[in-house]
């Protein structure tokens, strides 16, 4: 194995990439700091879903509910309650988990495509319940107000600092949370996957009834992995709607941008891989500056390369590329110590 | 106060019925082996101990706890340990990763301890230097022991075998009765369906047999097989 080289070196690589990223706002132009924004947001949403369907075989076409609900409860601390937005961002989250624990209750007695459809419907009602909350302006929505993002806690100092305005203070600050939003997934599903409650996980996406006869509980797990998601999920859906600045219950809660899209990264980067996402993401980026002028012909392609990777290769690019290569930089394999493999040996 | 018990377990599968008022106790530390015809209702006897299949009548205790309406994951955890007579390998997992999740688990082997007490049953069952391949692409036998080392890892006070010795060539054979012998010796109370009746004979202290679900006989393995009815259902049979 290359284990020991392949190591480091993907440490490093991730460093200076990091570093880059870091910069981005510092070096490049605002829409360029924008559009990095949008797509660490969407690697984010991805990294959840891959977490959910990928590993803990909740296939979830409901997560708009919560990148709704983080939105909307974000903008209801704000405007409501007085909070700076981005305190308003952990309530947005917090308040998307404490969703998904009815959500669970009712979702966990379905099975398969059942739980796929029972999730769409449930953020279907969270979307006409959010339409009813006459206070955010209902059906129609609202915008936070003026000069909110301007006063937002870090942009004046970042202003300053940088010597720059306020709208391009905030989007650096926004970019940098999406940026630790995103490392920080990363880094935790990381040593989630390794943990015990990971293998767990793996164990009964393989065998449910082997799982339960060597004493892992299937429901237990699945919930931990369904609330801890949905807490990722609605951060990041307050998040996105700080940069947006206006919200209504159809953005909020729009399969196509929150889940839709989500679900064809994950496909194309590679299901059930952590670094799947990461490339999904850089493709579907790519892809959207090479057919944005075309209109509905880039929605068409796509579709097609989504299914092309599904007919074709399942695991994705990534899967493609590692099984080519072996290279993994997330080596999820637990691995005995040499000595105990020889002492083993020997018996 | 025996380790198992069970109290007239009884389940119908439609007018089926698999398993017929079947009592018995197993002793603390105790091996006993269960042989029958196919479809006599062995392994749903292992589901219906294991918690994999509740019981339409009668009770089940471990340590003379009632442990009826217990889960599998609750029984695994109270100290049952078992194999599926269809190996159930965690496929996309390696044979050393399948142990750790029995040992973290049904075992509640800490992390620190988990590796070493996990490569100490691979060595023991063979599988050493299959550690690290994964649990999906092994062969027949291979998995069949995986399914004996991956019970051996939940740390279990009962182990339930379920014909884990068939294809074995004499060597292997040998080996495995050796394996289970030494569980045995090490307190470990074991139920073993198995067809290969020499090598089942050389361990357990008593021998079931069943028929249609009912248990027909249940004593010391010589007496059992000197059976006349024993003789002309399972040996008439085999023969």
């Amino acid at each position: 194995m290359a284990l020991s080289v392949s190591k480091p070196v993907s440490v490093v690589l991730g460093l200076l990439l990091l570093a880059a990223l870091i910069a981005v706002p510092l070096i490049a132009p605002r829409a360029v700091t924008q559009d990095l924004f949008g797509v660490l947001t969407l690697l984010v949403l991805a990294m959840n879903w891959n977490m959910l369907a990928g590993f803990a075989g909740l296939v979830s076409v409901g997560q708009q509910a919560f990148v709704g609900i983080g939105a909307y409860f974000m903008f209801a601390a704000v405007i409501l309650w007085g909070m700076d937005p981005l305190l308003g961002v952990l309530v947005g989250g917090l308040a998307a988990m404490l969703f998904a624990v009815p959500m669970a209750f009712f979702a966990f007695r379905l099975h398969g495509a059942y739980f796929a459809i029972g999730t769409w419907v449930v953020a279907d009602i969270a979307r006409l319940l959010a339409g009813q909350w006459k206070a955010l302006g209902g059906g129609t929505g609202t915008s936070l107000p003026k000069g909110t993002t301007k006063d937002m806690f870090g942009v004046p100092w970042v202003k300053d600092v940088l010597d720059i305005s306020s709208a391009a203070a905030a989007d650096a600050v926004t970019y940098w949370l999406a940026l630790g939003l995103a490392v920080v997934m990363l880094v935790a599903s990381y040593v989630f996957l390794r943990s015990r409650m990971g293998l767990g996980l793996q164990a009964i996406r393989d065998n449910v009834q082997a799982a339960r006869s060597v004493g892992v509980d299937p429901q237990r797990l699945k919930l931990a992995v369904f609330l801890l998601t949905a807490f990722g999920t609605g951060l990041c859906g307050a998040l996105i709607f700080i940069q947006i600045t206006r919200v209504t219950p159809d953005a909020a809660f729009s399969v196509l941008d929150w889940t839709a899209f989500v679900i064809f990264v994950v496909v194309i980067g590679g299901i059930g891989t952590l670094p799947g996402p990461i490339v999904g993401v850089v493709v579907f980026y790519i892809l959207q500056r090479l057919l944005a002028d075309y209109g509905t012909v880039y929605l068409i392609v796509l579709g097609l390369i989504g299914i092309a990777i599904m007919l074709f290769a399942r695991g994705g690019l990534w899967g493609l590329f590692t099984a080519r290569t072996g290279v993994d930089p997330f080596p999820l394999r637990h691995r005995p110590p040499a000595h105990l493999r020889v002492k083993a040996s020997k018996v | 106060m025996p380790i198992l018990s069970l109290q007239s377990v009884s389940k119908s599968f439609g007018a089926l019925k698999v398993t017929d008022a079947v009592s018995f106790d197993l002793a603390k530390g105790e091996a006993l082996g269960i042989i029958g015809p196919n479809g006599a209702g062995k392994s749903t006897l292992f589901n219906l101990i294991a918690g994999n299949v509740k019981p339409d009548q009668g009770r089940v205790f471990l340590d003379g706890r009632d442990v009826s309406s217990q889960t599998a994951m609750q029984r695994c955890a109270a100290g049952i340990g078992r194999s599926f007579q269809i190996p159930q390998p965690f496929g996309h997992l390696t044979v050393y990763e399948n142990l750790l999740v029995a040992a973290r688990f049904g075992g509640a082997i800490s992390g620190h301890d988990a590796p070493e007490f996990c490569m100490d049953i691979l060595g023991r069952t063979g599988l050493a230097v299959q550690a690290d391949k994964v649990s999906g692409a092994l062969p027949l036998l291979q998995r069949k022991r995986l399914e004996l080392a991956r019970a051996m890892a939940t740390a279990p006070r009962v182990i339930l075998l379920d014909e884990i010795a068939g294809g074995l060539t004499e060597g292997e054979c040998h080996e495995l009765v050796a394996t289970i012998r030494q569980i045995h010796a090490e307190g470990t109370a074991i139920i073993w369906i198995e067809h290969v009746l020499h090598a089942l004979n050389s361990v357990v202290e008593r021998l079931m047999v069943l028929n249609f679900g009912k248990m027909l006989m249940i004593g010391e393995p010589a007496a059992v097989m000197a059976s006349p009815e024993v003789r002309e259902i399972y040996l008439g049979i085999e023969a």
